[in-house]
C-alpha cells in the first residue's frame, strides 16, 4: 500500500489523522490494509492510479467546470428548432425549486413512513397523467420514452401469448433501434409502411401483414415526422378484430389538444415525460410512462414500481405501498417481469408539478399555441423559393418536415448556414429517411416568438437563393 | 438556569434525539382545486399569427381532438409550491439524516456545488442534436470521464448511456448476447451464471435478454462457491454476471479464478461494480480479468439519488468488445471532439440520445474534486467506517453479521437479527421502523432472505464517527425494546409522517387504485363529479 496522504477532504470527515487512528484503535487494526485482506496481492493495485491533478478547492473545481462549459452554445443564446424527441419548453420555476429540493433530490428508496412525501408526489404524478391519458394505471417512470415502448411492446407479447408486433415505419430509427435490441428474445419487429403524400400509417399494408398471430400494432402519436395520425380508430379497430393489443406512443404536451390513446381505441399508452417541465440538458432529462386500464392481466405485466393508496391505522390518514409487488424482480429475481430499478422518479415528480402548474386549462392552451405557431412556421417557410413545409398534409402537432430538395443545398450546407446566423436548424432526416431526400424536422414551441420564426424564414430566404 | 446541555446527554453519552418527522397530513393534490385557479399562464399567441393560420385546432379531425379538458387539478401557484414544499419535508434525504441503512445503495453526501453546476443553463439548455461546435465543452467533459472511469477500472472503453445501474447491467447481456451471436454461439450458449448475494438485476437482466440464469449460492463461510461455479459452467455458459464484494461486503478472493473458469469454458465476465465505493485504486476489473464492468454514477460517484433517478450507468468493456458498445461513442480528434455513429457492430440504442449527460457531469466534478489520492481515501475510509460499525453492531445482543468469522468486510455488512426474533419475535422490518422515530432510514435487504433477518449497512466515507455511533446506538436501544416493550416495537412507527399502513388492498385488484381516479372509482364515486364536489 502507498503511504497515506495527510489530507483532508472535505467531502470525508474521517480523513482527519486523529480520528482515523481512534477509529482504527476501536477495532483493533494498525493499517486500513488490513481490511482488504481478501483481496489477492497480484489484483492490487500499486501505488496512485493514473488520474489528471484534482481541483481541491471548490472555487478552483467551479472555474474549471464553468471553463469547459463556457464552449456550449446553447438554444437559449441562439434560436432553435431541434426536437426529435427532445423539446424546448418552457420550464416553470416551480418545477426546478421543487426537484433541487434535497429532501427529494438526495432520497433514494425510504419506506412509505420516512419517505411518505416521495410516495405520495409520485402517486399525485400517476394520478394526473392517469387525467390526461384518461387511463387508471400510470407506472412509476422509467428511464424514457424509449423503454417505455419497449416495455409496452413487450407487455403487449406477453399478454397474447402471441409473436409479431406490426410498428408503423414513421417511427424514429433511434427507438425503433433500441425496440429491435429489447425484443430478442420476443416478438418478430415487422414496419409497416405508410402513405408519402399524407404520412398515414398504410391501412392496407396493415390489413395484409396483421393475422391472430400479431401481439400488438404499434404507432405514434403525433408522430416522428410530427404529423397527426389521424387514422387511430381504423388501426385500433383493426388490431383489436385480430385479438392483438393497440400500443400508442404519445407526446403528453399534446394532450391538452389531442385526444388521449384511451379515445381511440388505444390499450397501452406509453411516452416520454421530458416535455412537462423538465431542461433538456443535452438529452439527459427523460422518463418514460406506460399507462393501462385497471384490468390485472394488464397491471400484472408492469416491470415497474406502481405505487397505491392504503389507508394507515390511524382514520383519516392517507398512506402508500406498493402494488402488486411480487410480479418485480425485486421481489423474484429473474422470475419477475423484465426488471425494475433506479429510473426517472424525480422527473416524474417534477413533471406532476408541472401538471398541477397547468391544469386543464394550460395544457389546452399550451397545446392550441404550438399548434399554431407550428403553423405559421410551415406556412412562411413554404413561401421560400424551393421549399416545401410541410412536407405531409395531414394536421400537425408542433413539428413538422421540411422538404429542402428543390434548393439545391443539402440540410448540412442550409443548417450551417443558418448557425452562421444563430440558428439551430431542423434535424437532418437525409440518414434516417432517405426516402424524403434532403428533408429536415423542424420543432416549433411556445417558446417561439412570431419574431423568432420571421427571423428564421428571412434567414432561410438568404441561405437557399 | 437548569443546564440544558447536561440533560441531553446521559453516562457522557449523547440522549438519542427526540426526532418527529414534519407531518402535514397533506391532502391529495386534486382534493386543493378550485375551479379556474391557474398555476402559469402560456405565452399568448400573436395576432400576426393567429390572423395567418386561423383556428389550428380545429383542423383535427372530430375524433383525434380532445373533447373534454383532461380533469386536471386547478390550483394557483403558491398552493402548488406549498404543497410540494411539504411533501418534501415528509422525505428523509442523505442531506437530512444518517442514511447508512440502505446497504448496497452507496448513499455519499452529493456536493452541492455540482449540483449548481449541473444547473447551470449552459448545460440546461442544450439540445443533443445541436451542431457538434456548439457542444464542445459537454463533449469533453463526456470523454474526460470516460478516461478517468478506464484508468479506475483498467478497462479499455465506456458508454454513458444507460440511464442507471440495471440499464448498465442490460447492456452487459446485450453485448454478451452480440459477442455470442457474432461467433455463431448464440443458441448454444444460453446460460448466465450469478451469485445469490449479487443484486437481483443481474439475474432479472440477464433473463430479460435471452438468457437461463444459474444462481450460485455461498459455501459455508459465505463466499462464493468456486466449486459450484466449476459444476455450473459448461459449453452452454454464456457469462458470468456477478458483483464484487458482494452485497454481502465479503470480497471474493478467488475472483481471479471464477472469471478464469468461465473464460476457459467459453463464457464472459461482467463485473457488477455497484458496490465499488470500498476498492477505488484498490483493486480493478482489469487485474481480476474481467471483459466488461459497470458503475453506477449515482452510487460510488456521488451524484444524487433523485428519489430513484435520474442516475447513470456507465458500461465499460476491453478492446475486443468495443465494437459491441451503444451508439454513439464520443471521440477526440486531437482538435476536435465528435459521436462516431458508424459503428457497424453495436448493440444499438439503449436510450434516447447520449446517456444523462448533466448527472455524468456531477460525477466527473466529483472525480475531479478528489483525484487518485482522493478517491483512494474515499475507498479506505468507507472501509474503515464499515468495520468500525461493524464492530458497534456485533455488540447489540441479538445482533449479528453472519458469514466470513472473523474477517473484516468491505464497505458493507449484510446483518441478520435472527437472534432477537427468536427471543422477541420483532422481525427486521420492525426493527426498522421503529429506527425511523429516530429520524433514521433503516432497509431490510433484497429479496430472498437468504440471510434471515437481514439488513445492509453500507456507511460510506461521509459519516463522521459520532454519526455512526449514533446510528448504533438507536439499534441497540430499538433492540433494546424489542424485550422491554415488544408492542411498542411492533406498532412503529410512530413519529414518522405516517402510520402503520394497510398492506391488503394494495394486493386485492378490486381495491388497489394506482391512481385517484381508481382510487374515487372503487369507492363508489363518478368519474364525472370528483372535480366539482
Amino acid at each position: 500500500m502507498p503511504k497515506e496522504s495527510p489530507k483532508v477532504y472535505p467531502y470525508i470527515p474521517n480523513s482527519v489523522p486523529a480520528v482515523k487512528e481512534e477509529m482504527l484503535r476501536a477495532v483493533g487494526a494498525r493499517h486500513v490494509a488490513e481490511f482488504y485482506e481478501d483481496v489477492p496481492e497480484e489484483l492490487r493495485l500499486e501505488g496512485l492510479m493514473d488520474l489528471p491533478e484534482p481541483f481541491v478547492s471548490e472555487y478552483e473545481l467551479k472555474r474549471h467546470l464553468q471553463g469547459l462549459l463556457a464552449r456550449n452554445r446553447t438554444a437559449g443564446e441562439c434560436v432553435s428548432f431541434l426536437g426529435a424527441g427532445c423539446y424546448q419548453h418552457h420550464v416553470p420555476a416551480v418545477c426546478d425549486e421543487v426537484n433541487r429540493r434535497g429532501e427529494f433530490l438526495t432520497a433514494y428508496a425510504g419506506e412509505p413512513y420516512d419517505d411518505h412525501g416521495r410516495f405520495q408526489a409520485l402517486f399525485e404524478y400517476a394520478s394526473m397523467m392517469g387525467e390526461l391519458l384518461d387511463m387508471d394505471v400510470v407506472n412509476v417512470p422509467t428511464y424514457d420514452g424509449f423503454q417505455a415502448a419497449a416495455t409496452a411492446i413487450r407487455m403487449a407479447a406477453r399478454i397474447t401469448g402471441r409473436g409479431q408486433v406490426l410498428i408503423c415505419a414513421t417511427i424514429g430509427p433511434d427507438k425503433l433501434s433500441k425496440i429491435r435490441d429489447y425484443c430478442q428474445p420476443g416478438p418478430d419487429i415487422e414496419l409497416v409502411g405508410y402513405d408519402p403524400r399524407t404520412g398515414q400509417m398504410d391501412l392496407a399494408a396493415l390489413q395484409a401483414a396483421i393475422s391472430t398471430e400479431t401481439a400488438a400494432v404499434y404507432f405514434e402519436n403525433p408522430s416522428y415526422l410530427g404529423f397527426v395520425q389521424t387514422q387511430g380508430n381504423e388501426i385500433s379497430a383493426m388490431a383489436h378484430d385480430h385479438g392483438a393489443i393497440c400500443v400508442v406512443s404519445v407526446n403528453p404536451i399534446s394532450l391538452g389538444v389531442l385526444a388521449p390513446p384511451a379515445h381511440y381505441g388505444g390499450d397501452i399508452a406509453c411516452g416520454d415525460i421530458q416535455p412537462l417541465g423538465i431542461h433538456m440538458q443535452f438529452g439527459g432529462g427523460h422518463g418514460g410512462f406506460i399507462a393501462t386500464r385497471d384490468e390485472p392481466r394488464y397491471v400484472l405485466e408492469y416491470p415497474s414500481r406502481l405505487f397505491g393508496i392504503a389507508p394507515t391505522r390511524v382514520p383519516g390518514e392517507y398512506g402508500f405501498g406498493d402494488v402488486a409487488y411480487e410480479r418485480t424482480s425485486f421481489a423474484v429475481r429473474e422470475q419477475g417481469k423484465e426488471w425494475v430499478g433506479t429510473a426517472a422518479a424525480l422527473w416524474g415528480i417534477t413533471a406532476g408539478v408541472y401538471l398541477a402548474l397547468m391544469g386543464p386549462q394550460g395544457m389546452f392552451e399550451i397545446g392550441e399555441a404550438v399548434m399554431a405557431r407550428a403553423r405559421y412556421a410551415a406556412m412562411q417557410i413554404d413561401k421560400v423559393e424551393g421549399v416545401k413545409a410541410p412536407a405531409f398534409s395531414a394536421p400537425h402537432f408542433h413539428e413538422f418536415v421540411v422538404d429542402l430538395n428543390a434548393t439545391n443545398k443539402t440540410v448540412t450546407e442550409i443548417n450551417e448556414a443558418l448557425l452562421a446566423r444563430g440558428i439551430f436548424g431542423g434535424k437532418d432526416l437525409s440518414h434516417e429517411f432517405p426516402e424524403l431526400g434532403q428533408s429536415a424536422l423542424y420543432c416549433v414551441t411556445e417558446v417561439h416568438t412570431q419574431g423568432d420564426l420571421d427571423r428564421l424564414v428571412t434567414a432561410l430566404q438568404e441561405v437557399v437563393s | 438556569m437548569r443546564d440544558i446541555r447536561r440533560e441531553r446527554h446521559t453516562g457522557g453519552k449523547p440522549n438519542l434525539r427526540r426526532f418527529h418527522q414534519a407531518r402535514w397530513d397533506e391532502p391529495i393534490i386534486f382534493e386543493l382545486s378550485r375551479q379556474g385557479q391557474r398555476g402559469i399562464l402560456v405565452p399568448e399567441v400573436e395576432k400576426g399569427i393567429l390572423d395567418t393560420v386561423g383556428d389550428v385546432p380545429a383542423k383535427i379531425p372530430d375524433n383525434m381532438r380532445r373533447e373534454r379538458p383532461p380533469a386536471l387539478p386547478e390550483i394557483s401557484q403558491p398552493q402548488v409550491l406549498r404543497h410540494y414544499v411539504r411533501l418534501s419535508q415528509e422525505n428523509l434525504g442523505t442531506d437530512l439524516n444518517i442514511d447508512v441503512g440502505q446497504g448496497t445503495c452507496t448513499m455519499k453526501y452529493s456536493p452541492k456545488i455540482n449540483d449548481q453546476l449541473a444547473a447551470l443553463p449552459k448545460m440546461t439548455d442544450l439540445h443533443p442534436l445541436q451542431d457538434e461546435e456548439t457542444v464542445q465543452g459537454i463533449l469533453e467533459i463526456l470523454y474526460r470521464f470516460e478516461q478517468i472511469l478506464k484508468e479506475i477500472s483498467g478497462l479499455d472503453r465506456f458508454s454513458l448511456q444507460p440511464a442507471a445501474g440495471s440499464a448498465a447491467i442490460y447492456t452487459n447481456a446485450a453485448i454478451i448476447r452480440a459477442f455470442h451471436a457474432s461467433r455463431g454461439e448464440l443458441a448454444q450458449r444460453d446460460e448466465v451464471i450469478t451469485t445469490i448475494f449479487s443484486h437481483p438485476s443481474n439475474a432479472a437482466c440477464a433473463r430479460t435478454a435471452g438468457f437461463k440464469v444459474i444462481t450460485l449460492y455461498p459455501d459455508e463461510r459465505g463466499y462464493p462457491d468456486l466449486e459450484a461455479l466449476k459444476a455450473a459452467v459448461s459449453e452452454r455458459t454464456a457469462g458470468l454476471m456477478i458483483t464484487n464484494p458482494e452485497d454481502t461486503g465479503i470480497y471474493n478472493p478467488k475472483i481471479a479464478e471464477f472469471v478464469q473458469v468461465v473464460h476457459e469454458a467459453g463464457g464472459l465476465c461482467a463485473y457488477d461494480q455497484a458496490n465499488a465505493n470500498g476498492i477505488l485504486g484498490i483493486t480493478r476489473a482489469r487485474e481480476a480479468g474481467f471483459d466488461l464492468c459497470h458503475f453506477n454514477l449515482h452510487k460510488t460517484f456521488s451524484t444524487p439519488h433523485g428519489c430513484g433517478g435520474p442516475g447513470a450507468g456507465a458500461v465499460g468493456v476491453t478492446r475486443e468488445l468495443a465494437c459491441f458498445l451503444p451508439v454513439p461513442t464520443v471521440e477526440h480528434d486531437g482538435k476536435r471532439y465528435y459521436l462516431d455513429w458508424d459503428r457497424p457492430d453495436s448493440i444499438g440504442k439503449m436510450g434516447p440520445f447520449y446517456g444523462n449527460a448533466s448527472v455524468v457531469l456531477k460525477a466527473y466534478a466529483w472525480a475531479m474534486s478528489l483525484g487518485a489520492e482522493g478517491l483512494r481515501q474515499v475507498a479506505e475510509i468507507a472501509v474503515l467506517n464499515n468495520n468500525y460499525l461493524l464492530n458497534l453492531v456485533q455488540q447489540i445482543p441479538g445482533a449479528s453479521a453472519p458469514y466470513a468469522k472473523g474477517k473484516r468486510r468491505i464497505e458493507q455488512v449484510r446483518y441478520s437479527w435472527q437472534a432477537l426474533a427468536e427471543e422477541t419475535g420483532v422481525h427486521s422490518e420492525e426493527i426498522g421502523l421503529r429506527a425511523a422515530d429516530f429520524g433514521v432510514h433503516y432497509w431490510t435487504s433484497h429479496h430472498p432472505f437468504v440471510v434471515p433477518e437481514p439488513c445492509t449497512l453500507e456507511p460510506t466515507e461521509s459519516y463522521t464517527k459520532e454519526e455512526l455511533d449514533e446510528y448504533a446506538a438507536i439499534l441497540a436501544h430499538v433492540a433494546e425494546e424489542a424485550r422491554t416493550n415488544p408492542d411498542l416495537v411492533r406498532a412503529a412507527p410512530h413519529n414518522s409522517t405516517i402510520h402503520s399502513v394497510d398492506h391488503d388492498p394494495l394486493d386485492d385488484p378490486s381495491q388497489w387504485a394506482v391512481t385517484w381516479r381508481a382510487y374515487l372509482r372503487k369507492m363508489g364515486k363518478s368519474a364525472h363529479e370528483r372535480i366539482e364536489e
